[in-house]
């Protein structure tokens, strides 16, 4: 048998298990030693049920696409009969019922969902410095974060202390981490992937897409992840293409282009450096490449924090201690029993964020704040319909600078806000996203190249996305001791 | 100044629970009376990411009650979040229609039958119509109650769907509002979306009152009334109500915008809260739900309008001959009206038909106690015995005895005359042998009726139907004896 199983992709596990060398089991067992030597240090891991993931090896029918491969789970997604906290106390030993459309996909497609990853509270943050439960670090560096709200769903990738992994993306929070770690994590087009099981912090912009640690892995995970669902109205209902067979068409005649909006100073130089490489590589395989304007971008923080959080403050308004979760001790009455409830479940951060959605949905303030932000994304949608005229991807770094330190930004919340200011727009418009690993800072942490793609142009993602990663090792590099 | 002194000002937010098999977003049976908290799933708990899914029967059930009512329905209507805490609400928002619900406008008209029986004769704006600004579709809540040391949910309930149709306010009297909750009652049963029973809590009803004085332009402070469960319940309610704020107001005390409680036993409504305790709903356009494009399903649903009441009313005076009053009757309970058309199809004398259900069958089950539902006699043996009547099998008086014996047996019409011997003698040899002995017995009145005096003839028949133990068909027998006199 082959050793260090947790080291190979998907693609590579599959062929060994077609080739019964090894067995779905062999995995988890390596993936448990992996986890049980490294995951103390990075902190990616909330739950393991190991009996329950042996268990379904045993039944593994490896005929199927993804057959026998464990696929780690962000702590958002409803797995039955596992936890689901959302990074969040007010959901401590709250067992899931049910199986989110996504985990139940992957499950018939063969996959063995294995492990519960931490996360930003409730998915609101961008460092996993919000999760109730423990700090994930950057197996890059471990002074430094994983990146967030999905930090530990790319952590434990890179640390390869897991072989893939789903996460969500409301703002950036599959691509961000993905680049901080030096990962592939796509954020599918909204609608493209069920959200019904996925515990919601912005409907309107959550999506859920895999973190692995190559590009094929992704269009493996997206296959099975995609598609309709009677469950989720605003799943898209549009056939799902072969995503792998998308992989090898290469970039020549592909138009790519790179919003002058994205270009600002405040930029990382080095993040500049690789990402302006990237592209000539791109140029340098037969795509051509041209300036474009995203003009409403740069609003896009601002209308997305109304948004997000008007949405959130009615979504997060059920954890109230009455059916599940968190209750407080003695309730004096209904009231307290709210509010103590609440006050003690829900961390800072989403309490700030409960606030201002509040705030912003009140009454007189409704046109001043979301009704204009709707405007306003009505804009940055239009900003990408026009520029999706021109080309066929949109490239830019996908973070302003590489992981920062722990602590750095978790007093400063604007900061920390920032960290999404590429992203975001995306989340916004709907448009599709993918970050691929292209290059490395001074001080060795990894940097991430952002392609965006029109509506249900997952396949010109994974194209360009491919024929990047084929012609350079970026991905290939491992962390320290992994 | 006593209350008429005051303009009463009343408008009304009906809400009806709509008859489909499942919940509003999911899949969740839609029943009543099953054991608690076992209609439910992670949607209608409001569990961490379930997603709702729209309900189409209950969407077009809305449209076309809103048909029916003259309403419109806009091109486009959408869903939104009410945001409050209520441990009845499972996600902590009602997922309603905020500003693009399912109709808009049109009304319901007040017939002089939808109003209190003893009212009838004092109606003070006959064929009003109560316009309506909207109907909208929302979700119910769970159902709460309260124990000695707590409060137990039962969420079977959370999820049914549930139409909100609000008045506008231009209803003047309690008995104003008692017709327009039987008026909308009938028509909503019309239309088959719900039974719209309020004593069963499919219909519920909330007041709106104000008041003001006479030459006063704008309306007083708006008074809702809750907890209102019946009908009789929403009159005595408007009744203590105007009386209340007149008296007030004459004592120059100043109304304020605020909710009160309906006691049904004390028959009296207490206060429970004013304006400044008024939520903030943070209506949020439903980002779980897309707009919804009407315009195809409400092609769809005009072509197959179900007739309304007053139509119905209408139509059995005009085509059918039935008298105005008793169409009303018939008409009142949509199963009766479908009973009737049952009946009397095809039959030449309709309006027989209608006498036998409005006197003879309203009046058994009357007197028995009981409902339309419990009639023991299909609409099949109302029309046989119609039918033998109108052919002359049986005469008036049998038939009455028919029918007696059909509500208590059940049996069918043609085996209760056989078993009874019942069938009318048509032969006529032998009529004639009755007659000969009849005008031999009576020869006074045989002379009178030659010398005129036509009255005389009906004694004979009288002997005539008595020889034949009744069984002689009169309309044959009168024919014979006139016919036998003249000669
Ligand atoms: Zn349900």
């Amino acid at each position: 048998m082959p050793d260090a199983l947790h080291t190979l992709t998907i693609a590579e596990l599959r062929t060994l298990l077609q080739k019964r060398e090894i067995s779905p089991a062999d995995i988890i067992h390596d993936l448990e030693a992996s986890i049980t030597a490294r995951d103390p240090e990075i902190g990616a891991y909330l739950h393991r049920d190991t009996a329950a993931a042996l268990a379904a090896a045993e039944k593994a029918d490896l005929s199927a696409p993804l057959g026998g491969i464990p696929v780690a789970i962000k702590d958002v997604l409803n797995v039955q009969g596992q936890p689901a906290t959302a990074g969040s106390k007010m959901l401590r030993g709250y067992i899931s019922p049910y199986d989110a459309t996504c985990i139940a996909k992957l499950k018939s497609a063969g996959a063995i969902p294995f492990g519960k990853l931490n996360m930003d509270e409730f998915a609101m943050g961008s460092s996993n410095e919000n999760s109730a439960w423990q700090l994930t670090r950057n197996p890059w560096d471990t002074t430094r974060v994983p990146g967030g709200s999905s930090g530990a769903s790319a952590a434990a990738v890179a640390a390869r202390t897991a072989i893939a992994s789903l996460g969500s993306d409301t703002g950036g929070s599959i691509r961000q981490p993905a680049a901080f770690c030096g990962i592939t994590g796509l954020k599918p087009t909204y609608g493209r992937v069920s959200r019904y099981g996925l515990i919601a912090y912005a409907s309107s912009l959550d999506q859920v897409g895999p973190m692995t640690r190559t590009v094929e892995d992704a269009a493996l995970v997206l296959q099975a992840i995609a598609g309709h669902d009677p469950q989720d109205s605003t799943s898209l209902n549009a056939p799902v293409p072969d995503y792998s067979a998308a992989l090898r068409r290469g970039v020549s005649g592909m138009k790519i282009g790179l919003p002058r909006e994205y270009f600002i100073d405040g930029i990382d130089p080095a993040v500049r450096a690789a990402v302006e490489a990237g592209v000539k590589e791109l140029e340098r395989q037969g795509a051509t490449v041209r300036e474009i304007s995203l003009p409403h971008t740069r609003f896009a923080i601002a209308a997305y924090y109304i948004i997000a959080t008007a949405e959130a403050s009615a979504n997060l308004a059920r954890f109230d201690g009455v059916r599940y979760g968190h209750r407080c001790d003695t309730p004096a009455d209904l009231r307290d029993m709210y509010d103590r409830s609440r006050a003690e479940g829900f961390g800072p951060e989403v309490k700030r964020r409960i606030i201002l959605g509040t705030y912003v949905l009140s009454s007189g303030y409704y046109d001043a704040y979301y009704r204009k932000a709707q405007k306003v994304r009505t804009l940055i949608a239009r900003d990408f319909a026009e520029a999706f005229k021109e080309v066929d991807l949109i490239a830019s770094p996908v973070t302003p600078t590489a992981a920062f330190k722990i602590g750095k930004n978790a007093g400063d919340p604007l900061q920390m806000y920032l960290a999404d200011i590429f992203t975001i727009a995306n989340n916004l418009s709907g448009v599709c996203g993918i970050s691929v690993p292209c290059g490395y800072s001074a001080e060795g942490l990894p940097i991430g190249l952002q392609l965006t793609g029109r509506p249900l142009g997952e396949e010109d993602l994974l194209r360009g996305a491919f024929a990047y990663e084929q012609a350079t090792d970026w991905h290939r590099r491992l962390p320290q001791k992994s | 100044m006593p209350a008429v002194d005051y303009i009463v000002t009343i408008g009304l937010e009906v809400h009806c629970q709509l008859n489909t098999q499942s919940k509003m977003f999911c899949a969740c049976p839609s029943q009543y009376g099953e054991s608690p908290n076992t209609l439910t799933c992670p949607v209608c708990l409001g569990l961490p990411g379930a997603l709702p899914v729209l309900n189409e029967g209950a969407i077009r059930r809305t449209i076309l009650a809103g048909m029916m009512l003259g309403c419109s329905t806009p091109p486009v209507v959408k869903w939104d979040r009410k945001n409050y805490f209520y441990p009845d609400m499972p996600k902590n928002y009602q997922t309603t229609q905020f500003d693009l619900p399912l109709c808009l406008g049109g009304g319901v008209p007040l017939y002089d039958m939808n109003y209190p029986k003893d009212w009838q004769k004092k109606i003070a704006r006959p064929g009003q119509v109560i316009s309506l600004t909207r109907i909208h579709l929302e979700e119910d809540v769970a159902k709460s109650t309260h124990m000695g040391n707590g409060t137990a949910i039962d969420f079977n309930r959370a999820g049914t769907p549930l139409m909100e149709i609000v008045s506008e306010p231009e209803i003047e009297t309690a008995e104003e509002a008692v017709a327009y909750l039987n008026s909308l009652r009938q028509i909503l049963v019309y239309a088959g979306v719900s039974d719209a029973d309020m004593e069963k809590g499919q219909m519920r009803c909330d007041v709106n009152i104000s008041l003001r004085p006479h030459g006063q332009k704008d309306f007083g402070a708006k008074i809702e009334l809750k907890n209102l469960n019946s009908v009789s319940a929403v009159r005595r309610a408007i009744h203590f109500e105007t009386e209340r704020q007149a008296e007030e107001l004459d004592r120059g005390i100043k109304q304020v915008q605020s909710t009160r409680r309906w006691d049904d036993d004390r028959g009296e409504t207490t206060l429970m809260r004013t304006k400044e305790d008024a939520h903030d709903y943070r209506y949020l356009p439903c980002p779980d739900l897309l707009p919804l494009h009407t315009n195809n399903m409400v092609t769809e649903i005009s072509r197959s309008v179900p007739e309304t009441p007053h139509a119905r009313r209408a139509r059995f005076v005009g085509v059918l001959g039935v008298s105005e009053y008793d169409a009303g009757v018939l008409c009142s309970e949509k199963s009766l009206a479908d009973y009737f058309e049952e009946a009397a199809a095809g039959l030449s004398k309709p309006k027989a038909v209608a006498n036998w259900i409005i006197n003879d069958l309203l009046g058994q089950l009357g007197s028995r106690g009981m409902t339309l539902e419990q009639n023991p006699i299909p609409a099949a043996g109302i029309r046989a015995l119609a039918e033998f009547v109108e052919t002359g099998k049986i005469n008036g008086g049998q038939a009455k005895e028919v029918f007696v014996a059909m509500f208590d047996t059940r049996k069918a019409p043609a085996d209760i005359i056989r078993e009874k011997g019942l069938e009318q003698l048509s032969d006529t040899g032998f009529l004639d042998e009755i007659i000969t002995i009849v005008l031999a017995d009576n020869a006074d009145a045989v002379a009178k009726i030659k010398a005129g005096n036509d009255k005389a003839i009906n004694a004979l028949k009288g002997q005539v139907m008595k020889l034949s133990a009744g069984k002689a068909n009169p309309a044959i027998v009168g024919e014979m004896l006139e016919k036998r006199l003249k000669d």
